[in-house]
């Protein structure tokens, strides 16, 4: 039996996930629970999402093996590609999927929220390809560390809200999408962008991306003809860590989700309940969210996906952390080494091979590079313009 | 059995009247004195905010009011306390998020409510199905648990929120989170009609009441109404006098109208 779960209707993984949203929202996640069941199960649904993921987002992702890296850090260490995919990052498979299930459902817009603005460009994409209104909410902190994606989601059609309450950054973004959320539920889909929120959302977005995990299941088996010693992914919802996790949780792979030292749910909180889960949570002593801190947008999340606590829970996988410095160092290793400009995020999994590199040496490590750094380029260019 | 908030709208209804809750945000400066200004000009019962950092129900005053008051130092620890001193004569619930609660532990909370005088709770991010432990430690210490219909409930879901309501059913009055809105949506009239076919238990409109003529169109229907955004934004711009003459004018009109 697999150690993945398939939550029933309380949508508990172990202790942890549930539906905690305001009984206005109860029906539609019902909703939503069954019309997602009903698609998945549907051999004409995947069969439309396969023939999307394949001809428009580009999968199969590859897999690339870094000999450079390798060597200089004694372990045989693979990238699964999917900063290759359309878009540039994993979010497009779980937001092709939303947006196909969005319009079987017979909804006419979609809103989302976004950090480093990956997720929002992906669903701006999905939008404008399938022909629905998207509205895209961003804190106001990242709309100005990420002002070229907020142009780009514009460029898509989509609408953008910089949120203003809070700590202006994802925590909030999420906040504003349920508040529109709540009010337009009769012809709205909210398209969540990772593996967080109330049940069916953590499930059904873990399903939509273990595209990632199957491919590169098959694909190490091809080289190695086996499963690797380590999988290594960042957390910040944890979306892309359970895509590639899915794929490997059944087999003796260790799994490590990074966080970032100023992110640590799994590694400094607490049980909690916000944005409609039970999961780890950074808060203070009353049990208020506290901001996280990270370099990368698309990680300044307190929370964490429920799947992700309950693999923590139950010791299958290990949540570490690095911190910004280790991330900016590893930011250049890829690029300099392999001529791989990493996203931020990806980066934070560089940081830690690099790190216990000699805790590992002729292991072999996957590693998810989840995006493409070109995002971050800007951000990164005034950190290091003097120095490089 | 019911507990002395439903004891109080039962009171009001049997009177002949319609009930009038407030909300007021709990550790903004100044909210003591607005809770003693609702209670002194004709509230039933009070509802006292509890900030929470991510108030997902919540539309822009509230969000402000919270802010203000998390930012000078309120905590649900501070928020308690103060309430031990208002001897205000009439019931208070608090209206809290559920982290609030989950963090303090179920039993510890409802403890401490009732320690504090409270009689009641609304937990507006706890829908039925994750409720049932909260509800239960609430009810062994004495607390009654507001629940929530939504103008999205079917049929069938009504009656069980009914059921498990405790104090009054907090009928939802519009598709969206706390504000002033022009005028009242026709779905909070709708819905507590719903509402009210199913249950003998006081049903008050909350969400979008926003003022003295909003409040007698939907107690046409329902046995009340809970007006939180509206009262707030005097406490802000006037003060507890403001609130005051504001819940005055209110209360004037529920009673002057024929039922």
């Amino acid at each position: 039996m697999s150690i993945l779960q398939t939550p029933g209707s309380d949508g508990r993984f172990g202790e942890f996930g549930g539906r905690f949203v305001p009984e206005t929202l109860v029906p539609a996640c019902q909703e939503l629970e069954h019309a997602f069941s009903d698609a998945w199960n549907d051999p004409m649904f995947r069969a439309d999402l396969d023939q999307l993921l394949r001809e428009y987002a580009g999968r199969p992702s590859m897999v690339t093996e870094c000999h450079n890296l390798g060597s200089e850090l004694g372990i045989r260490l693979f990238l699964k590609r999917e900063d290759l995919n359309h878009t540039g990052s994993h979010k497009i498979n779980n937001v092709l999927g939303q947006v196909l299930l969005a319009k079987r459902m017979g909804k006419k817009r979609i809103v989302a929220e976004t950090g480093a603005g990956q997720h929002g460009v992906a669903s701006a994409t999905a939008a404008a390809l399938l022909g629905l209104e998207c509205k895209v909410y961003m804190g106001e902190v990242d709309t100005e560390r990420q002002e070229l994606n907020v142009f780009r989601m514009r460029l898509l059609g989509a609408e953008v809200e910089a949120v203003t309450s809070g700590s202006r950054t994802l925590k909030d973004a999420v906040n504003e999408a349920m508040r529109d959320w709540v009010a337009s539920v009769e012809t709205t889909h909210y398209c969540l962008g990772s593996v967080m929120g109330p049940h069916p959302y953590p499930f059904m977005v873990r399903q939509f991306h273990r595209v990632i995990g199957d491919e590169a299941f098959e694909q190490m088996n091809d080289v190695l003809g086996t499963s690797p010693d380590y999988v290594v992914a960042c957390v910040g919802g944890g979306s892309n860590a359970m895509g590639i996790f899915s794929g490997f949780v059944d087999t003796p792979a260790q799994l490590i989700g990074v966080e970032p030292a100023g992110g640590a749910a799994v590694g400094r909180g607490q049980p909690g309940v916000v944005h409609g889960m039970k999961s780890y949570l950074m808060q203070d002593e009353y049990g208020q969210v506290s901001e996280a801190h990270s370099i990368s947008a698309g990680l300044d999340y307190p929370g964490v996906g429920p799947e992700h606590s309950y693999l923590a829970s139950i010791g299958r996988a290990q949540y570490p952390t690095v911190t910004d410095d280790e991330v900016i160092a590893a930011f250049q290793l890829m690029a300099r080494s392999e001529g791989i400009i990493p996203a931020l995020e990806c980066a934070h999994a560089m940081a830690w091979i690099s790190r216990e590199a000699p805790n590992m040496q002729g292991k072999t490590v996957l590693m998810n590079l989840s995006g493409r750094g070109d995002k971050d380029v800007g951000q990164m260019m005034s950190i290091l313009g003097d120095v490089i | 059995m019911s507990g002395r908030l439903e004891a109080a709208m039962r009171s009001r209804i049997d009177g002949g009247g319609k009930c009038l809750v407030p909300y007021i945000t709990g550790g903004y400066p100044g909210w003591m004195d607005a809770v003693r200004a609702c209670a002194a000009n004709g509230a039933d019962a009070i509802e006292i905010g509890i900030p929470f950092s991510d108030p997902v129900m919540d539309g822009p005053i509230i969000q402000q009011a919270s802010q203000t008051a998390l930012d000078g130092g309120a905590t649900p620890v501070s928020i308690l306390h103060d309430v031990r001193s208002l001897d205000v004569g009439i019931p208070l619930a608090v209206m809290c998020y559920y982290n609030t609660v989950f963090h303090a532990g179920h039993e510890r909370f409802a403890h401490d409510l009732a320690s504090a005088g409270i009689s009641a709770a609304i937990v507006p991010d706890l829908p039925l199905e994750e409720a049932g432990d909260w509800c239960a430690a609430a009810d062994a210490a004495g607390i009654e648990t507001v629940m929530l219909a939504a103008p999205t409930a079917p049929d069938e879901r009504l009656p069980r929120v009914a059921e498990r309501a405790r104090g009054f059913v907090y009928s939802v009055g519009l598709l969206g989170v706390t504000g002033e809105r022009a005028a009242l949506a026709l779905t909070a009239t709708t819905l507590a009609a719903r509402v009210k076919k199913i249950t003998t238990k006081p049903v008050l409109i909350g969400v979008g009441v926003s003022n003295a003529q909003q409040a007698v169109e939907a107690s046409r229907v329902a046995d009340g109404v809970i007006m939180g955004a509206s009262v707030v934004r005097r406490m802000i711009d006037g003060g507890a006098d403001s609130v005051g003459e504001f819940i005055a004018e209110v209360r004037h009109a529920l009673d002057g109208a024929t039922w």
